[in-house]
């Protein structure tokens, strides 16, 4: 990145570097959890906790951390917040922490909040590394809101729990898409979001690494 | 960075200082919200029992509707009569099996559903009038295929229809196994008989492949028989003579289990049985 400021490091994960989109990091997650908003928000939260503290702390102590073991030096870091944050959601969102079940410990092992660890934090301020943390975990919690937006209200016809379009089981007139409450169906639709903001900003679209050679020709080949 | 950052030393004292600093952090977290969760658990626990006894609605009070209509009793499970030894809200079924004054080792063919140990002593939680329940919630628990499940057995007054049974924790496959907990087969148990006979304490009830034909049958889980087979045998110890069938015998007969006042006396007795 080559804008190093605030509100460079704060928005640019969202739309234009997202972590989701752009760097295709964090899938598993997004296809886990996005059966329904609520679940989608609370992850997202969760996610821009761990992403946020953990940039601050690594990036506070990066001038201490030797060289040799700073992966293990930021996992400890990563994970302890991330037991903090499943210890919080079982005190007070018991519900929606036996929905998020082992996603939430599986923060741990999300590429988003290591990669910004060590991409980001190890060689920023603490400040700039704290808003860093926040922004990747926006870009992150943005791709799944859309994406559970859509799964919620096609799949299961609500959004939030509530009810937008009545579906037949119900007595309404909606045809739910159970595929929709599918983890394969997040592939889908993550795919036609990476389409959509390649479309929107062109800059995104990677250059091919080779070329296709053209099908040899039959005749070349006898 | 320094140079000086990749010494021994210093990489002892970093790893050091961050496990100190970071098991701190952990361990306060555990212990401060530790009440907190466990009164999540608690009222988990309450609403899967509202909920197997067809009496819990979304949004109500959980902890209101509790203590209003359900009354939790401690029953020596041997004799069938209520026991004062332990109070209700406190008895732990685990730590009662563990401990030899109130709990016995199972021989192998007593041990049908994969236990070990089990306690003398069970809570029950009764719904309605306290001495003549409208139904009797009992816990049960065994083995399933990949672990314990743990769950409840909503049964009507007279001591042998089941109203309802639900499981708060398993690890049976998602699809499969974990359909134990799909409504649909859950409503299926309503109306069901659990003994044939008048005055047996060997259950009939089990689970059957191919559709259920009588009241002493429920279908079995599609692509779950170990599962299945899980349930059947959990079913049929906890209502055996073993577990809860002296206790749901007397409700058969219609003498009501008694208030055992000198129970305290003859405590030594049970332990030996």
């Amino acid at each position: 990145m080559a804008d190093v400021n605030a509100k460079g490091v704060l928005t640019a994960p969202i739309f234009r570097d997202n972590p989701i989109a752009l760097q295709i990091l964090g899938i598993c997650s997004a296809l886990a959890v996005t059966t329904s908003m609520s679940v989608s928000l609370v992850m997202a939260l969760a996610v821009i906790f761990v992403t946020a503290f953990s940039n601050l702390f690594v990036s506070l102590i990066r001038n201490h951390i030797p060289s040799s073991i700073r992966i293990i030096v930021q996992m400890t870091i990563i994970a302890s917040l991330v037991i903090v944050v499943d210890q919080i959601l079982k005190a007070y969102a018991y519900e929606m922490s036996k929905q998020l079940s082992v996603f939430v410990g599986l923060i741990i092992t999300n590429c988003i909040v290591m990669g910004r660890a060590e991409g980001f934090a190890m060689s920023n301020s603490p400040g700039l590394s704290f808003l860093d943390g926040i922004g990747n975990g926006l870009g992150y919690g943005f791709v799944l809101l859309i994406v559970g937006f859509v799964r919620e209200l096609l799949g299961a016809g609500s959004i939030f729990g509530f009810t937008v379009l009545q579906t037949v089981q119900d007595g309404g007139w909606y045809v739910p898409n159970g595929l929709l409450l599918l983890p394969p169906s997040a592939f889908f639709i993550i795919g036609l979001l990476i389409w959509v903001m390649r479309s929107v900003n062109p800059e995104q679209v990677e250059s091919n690494e080779f070329k296709m050679k053209e099908n040899t020709q039959p005749k070349e080949a006898v | 960075m320094a140079q000086g950052n990749n010494s021994i030393k210093k990489v002892l004292i970093v790893a050091f200082a961050l496990c100190i600093v970071c098991s701190v952090i952990v361990s306060t977290a555990a212990v401060a919200l530790r009440p907190a969760q466990q009164l999540n658990q608690e009222l988990d626990r309450k609403t899967n029992i509202l909920n197997v006894a067809k009496l819990y609605e979304p949004g109500m009070d959980v902890e209101e509707a509790f203590s209003e209509q359900i009354t939790a009793r401690v029953i020596d499970l041997d004799s069938g009569e209520y026991t004062d030894e332990f109070d209700p809200d406190t008895f732990d079924s685990f730590e009662a099996a563990r401990d030899p004054a109130t709990g016995r080792t199972l021989s192998g063919d007593q041990d049908i559903a994969g236990l070990s140990r089990v306690e003398n002593y069970a809570t029950v939680y009764l719904i309605g009038d306290e001495n003549d329940p409208e139904q009797i919630v009992l816990p049960i628990r065994g083995q399933g295929l990949w672990g314990l499940m743990r769950g409840f057995l909503a049964v009507e007054g007279d001591g042998n229809t089941i109203v309802s049974i639900t499981y708060y924790e398993h690890s049976e496959t998602p699809g499969l196994g974990g359909e134990v907990n799909n409504p649909r087969w859950q409503a299926q148990w309503e109306g069901k008989k659990i003994y044939d006979e008048e005055g047996d304490l060997s259950p009939a009830i089990h689970l059957t492949k191919g559709g259920a034909s009588d009241d002493y049958e429920v279908d079995a889980l599609s692509g779950a028989t170990l599962t299945s087979n899980g349930v059947t045998n959990m079913l049929r110890f906890w209502l055996s003579e073993e577990a809860f069938g002296p206790y749901l015998a007397k409700f058969r007969s219609g003498t009501e289990p008694e208030d055992a006042e000198g129970t305290d006396t003859d405590f030594e007795d049970v332990e030996g049985a």
